[in-house]
Order: structure tokens, then sequence, then C-alpha cells
């Protein structure tokens, strides 16, 4: 599936856009470096990207690196695609668990939707799908 | 007591004819036009009366509503959006608004070409450019292919699997179930069409956990209630001689975050989490003490997923609730009497809460709950909003 999504030239599966604090975090990701905000008062790690500490309620915070390790927390397996665009079915919508805490929806590149297990160890890799975006995606890992 | 317990009624129910192909022929203000006349002829009540409107989330704006029924003193309009957690979410507003006498008869409507118009595989194709489900879904999600209800959610019925070993055959008893209410129901879009649990372990993959037959129905129809105060109510029961139906208990929940599905710190706490135990504690009432349930189902997960969350049974303890034909009629709990949006149609709950009243009233025929005098409705929407309502006959 990453074969197809990957090709230099004709992208065209949907991009997020890329404004604000998506932006900074997309932008983290396209220099090949997963980062959350951790919150600078309580140490919270965060995502998706928010403007306030949601434990704390402070405005100050940083982009902290992550490990890129995780697990697989679930998944589903679309057969039936519900986006004109994903018709490459069947593809699995996985949810990864980072080590920090944040959650992340992706996919696992290195296996199929039938060899996913949760809490399977995997890690970040990083697919430059256009010039403009990179998207953080999961291999298995030992 | 709560202050707002007892409050307000429930006194006029209206539904348009279901239908799938080749459609309703009609548009989606329309339906609701036809669902709201039928709704306030039910209560015995004149249009000039209506001067609340709680505005549906899509297909006609309150103004084109008012403006066709005639209502010339438009005293109360809001919208709650919560997605399919709005009608009864509405319940809520169209209540507060009665007890204050901001407004003293409410209308309700809601209603959708599903089948024949945009279809919810075109809402969700929608939603990626409207992003009516939230800037999360589209910059974080979509690009991975997770854009629409079924997908969403069969992340948490898949994780719910895994804590709990909740089988295929659990969420097979709830389709089981809903279709064949619908066949002692004559506005049900799936009557004449029974199910066994081999059909629905059959059917095909839509976002694995979810089978096709573990999604609800894509329909053409509409349906409306009116709410009003105790007094009238027992005034219009003696000219119409449909028994009041009283909102006793009532509220809406929100998950958190409301926007982002993935990052809740506990994935099966939702928006009715929150809401059932303020509904019972204000109906003085809970979950042991309904006689049937209508409980919103989008999808057969969603539907154990409420029965744990609004405490029919504690989270986990599903599987073992929905066995047997314990939601079946003359079961434990009958659940979705008239067949739900899974076999009866998709108005986005609204029939839920058509149902519980006509239950209530006694006016339910060949699949009333005998002796109902308590009923509990459901709303879910969006990515885990929720409301409930404990609904009584006294």
């Amino acid at each position: 599936m990453t074969d197809t999504a990957s090709a230099e030239s004709g992208y065209y599966l949907p991009l997020p856009r890329l404004r604000g604090l998506t932006a900074q975090w997309y932008d983290w990701i396209k220099q090949h470096d997963l980062r959350f905000q951790r919150c600078d008062h309580c140490e919270r790690w965060r995502h998706v990207p928010r403007e306030v500490c949601p434990g704390c309620g402070s405005v100050d915070w940083a982009w902290q690196r992550s490990s890129g390790k995780g697990r697989i927390y679930s998944w589903t397996t679309i057969y039936r695609s519900l986006h004109p665009d994903f018709q490459d079915t069947p593809y699995a919508a996985v949810v990864v668990e980072l080590e920090e805490g944040p959650r992340v929806m992706t996919w696992i590149v290195d296996r199929g939707p039938d060899d996913l297990e949760i809490d399977m160890p995997v890690e970040v890799v990083y697919d430059d799908v256009t010039p403009e975006v990179t998207l953080a995606k999961f291999r298995a890992r030992a | 007591m709560h202050m707002l317990h007892d409050q307000a009624c429930i006194v006029g129910v209206g539904e348009t004819p279901y239908c799938r192909a080749p459609g309703s022929g009609v548009t989606d203000l329309n339906l609701m036009l036809r669902a709201s006349l039928a709704a306030v002829a039910d209560s015995g009540l004149e249009l000039s009366d209506i001067d609340g409107l709680m505005t549906p989330i899509f297909g006609a704006s309150g103004d084109e509503l008012a403006a066709n029924l005639g209502i010339e003193n438009l005293r109360y309009a809001a919208q709650v959006n919560m997605g399919g957690a709005s009608p009864v979410s509405s319940l809520q507003s169209a209540l507060m608004a009665v007890y204050t006498g901001v407004a003293n008869n409410v209308l309700i409507p809601i209603g959708w070409n599903g089948y024949s118009g945009m279809r919810a595989r075109d809402v969700s194709e929608a939603a990626a450019v409207a992003s009516p489900m939230g800037p999360t879904v589209q910059d974080y999600y979509l690009p991975f292919g997770c854009n629409a209800p079924p997908q969403f959610y069969s992340l948490m019925a898949r994780r719910h699997m895994h804590e709990y070993d909740t089988s295929p055959e659990t969420l097979g008893a709830i389709a089981v179930a809903s279709r064949k209410h619908a066949q002692l129901n004559e506005n049900a879009v799936m009557r004449g069409r029974p199910l066994s649990m081999q059909d629905y372990l059959d059917s095909p993959w839509i976002s694995e956990p979810y089978r096709l037959l573990d999604c609800c129905l894509e329909t053409d129809g509409a349906a409306a209630v009116v709410v009003s105060s105790p007094d009238r109510a027992k005034s219009l029961a003696a000219k119409t001689g449909h028994q009041p139906v009283y909102i006793s208990g009532v509220a809406e929940g929100h998950p958190y975050p409301a926007d982002d599905i993935t990052n809740r710190p506990n994935i099966f706490t939702v928006g009715l989490t929150h809401a059932a135990p303020k509904a019972y504690e204000m109906a003085g009432l809970g979950p042991e003490d309904a006689d049937f349930a209508e409980i919103y189902d989008c999808f057969t997960f969603e539907v154990l997923q409420q029965l744990e969350e609004a405490g029919f049974c504690k989270r986990g303890e599903g599987a073992a609730f929905v066995r047997d034909g314990a939601i079946e009629l003359g079961g434990r709990l009958p659940v979705n009497t008239h067949g739900g949006l899974m076999s009866e149609a998709h108005v986005i709950g609204m029939n839920h809460i058509v149902e519980a009243t006509r239950q209530l009233r006694h006016e339910a025929g060949a699949r009333q709950v005998e002796n109902a005098r308590v009923g509990v409705v459901t709303g879910w929407g969006d990515l885990g909003d929720g409301s409930l309502a404990v609904l009584t006959r006294k």
C-alpha cells in the first residue's frame, strides 16, 4: 500500500491542511523527526496539537522528540472504502500508542492487515509522499 | 427532586413512511414537514400553538420549516449539534424551554433522504471536504483513509473485543434482535426479511470487525415529536386519548476530547458515560427500572457499548447481557422494539423517541411491551456524543 501511496509523481491521497499547529507538527515529520507537544509546566505530552495544556491550563509548551517507538492500540481493516481515493482495499487504519503516551492514526508498512496484533511493538518510519508532506508510518520492531 | 423532573411531556409523535428504492420522491424539507404535520395533529394542538422549534442538524433551516408550517409567532428556535445524539438532547432543550415559559409547545423534527439523496457514504466524502467531524479527522485521520463512522467506531469495537473477549456472535445477537422486532412493525423497511445468526456471520466485511449487517440502514424518512407542559398534556389527553409521556430525566454528555477518538484516556468513556447517571438522578429511577430501551444503533457494537455505559450492565459484561434473547421482546430488557436504525429506518434516532412514546402510551400493537411504564432512549453522535432520556407513564 505504501508503494502506491509513495509514487513520486501523482500522489493522489488526501493530505493534511498545513496550517497553525498542524503545520508545525507535520513540519517536524518532514524533517524525519516525530515530535509532540509537551507542557513546560506539568510535563504532560499531548496530541493532537492544542493551544493550551488540558491538564494544567498552561500555555507554555515545546515540541519534544518522541522515541518513535510504540505499540498497536487498535486498528480497523477497511474492505469497503468510504472515500473515493482509497480504493486499494483492504487496508488497515491503525492507532499506535507511542511510549510517551500520545496515540496517532497511521499505517503499518511491513505487515498486511491479517498480520496485525494489539500491543505489537512498532517504530516510526517516514514516507515523503509529496515535496511538502511526509507521513509518519510505522513498521514492526523486535 | 431535580427542578426539571417531570416538567414536560411528549404530547405528539409523527412519522412519514420509511423506504429505500425508489426513494421518497420529495425533498428533505418536505419529509420533515409531513412528519411535523403528523406530530402536531397527533398532539391535538393547532399549528398556531407551536411557538418553539428545535431545528434539524441538516436538510432544512428553521426559517424554512416555520414558514411552511405557518408558525407566525416563533419564540424559541435553537439547534443541538450532536449528530445522532441531537434528538434526545433536543428533548432536554425543549424541556428547559417549556419549564421556563420561553415556549409553550416545542416541535422537534428531523429526517432525510438517506437512501435516495446524499447517502451515508456521500456524507463521509463530504465530511472530508466540509469537515463537520472537525479538523482532527481531516488532518490526522483522513490521510490514512479513516474518515467515516464505521471506521472510527470499529477501533473501539476491536479494542473491546481485545479487552473483554467480545465475540462476533455478541454483535450478531444485536442485529438479529432488531430484525426480529422489525417483523412486527409495518413501517419497518426490513419487515418480511428475517435474519439468522448465520446470515449475520456470512455478511461481508465493511470495516473489520464490522460486517455489513453490523451497520444501520440507509433510508428515506422523517419523524417529529411535540413537547409541551404536563398541564397541557393532561388537557390534550382528554381530547386525543393519548396518555401523556413524561420526560422524567434527560441529560447530554460529551466525550473528552470530543474531536479525537484516539487520544481518550479510556476509549470506552463516551458522552453517555457522563449523561446516563445525570438522567437517572433527575428521573429518580435507574436502569433496573426500565421496561424497555431504545438504544441508538448506528452499529451493533455501539448498542453493546451504550448498554454498558448506560448502566444496564458493567463495562465489559455486555456480551453476557445480550445473550439468549435477553434483549428481544419477552426478554429481560427488550431493546429497539421497532427494529431501530438497523431494521426499521435511519431517522437519526428520532424514531427511537417515537417508538418509546408509543410503547408508553400502550399503542405499540403486536410489539407492545406489556404494562410498560418506564422507557430509556439514548442518542449517539459524531465521535461519541451521547444523550439519554428516561420517559415514563404515570
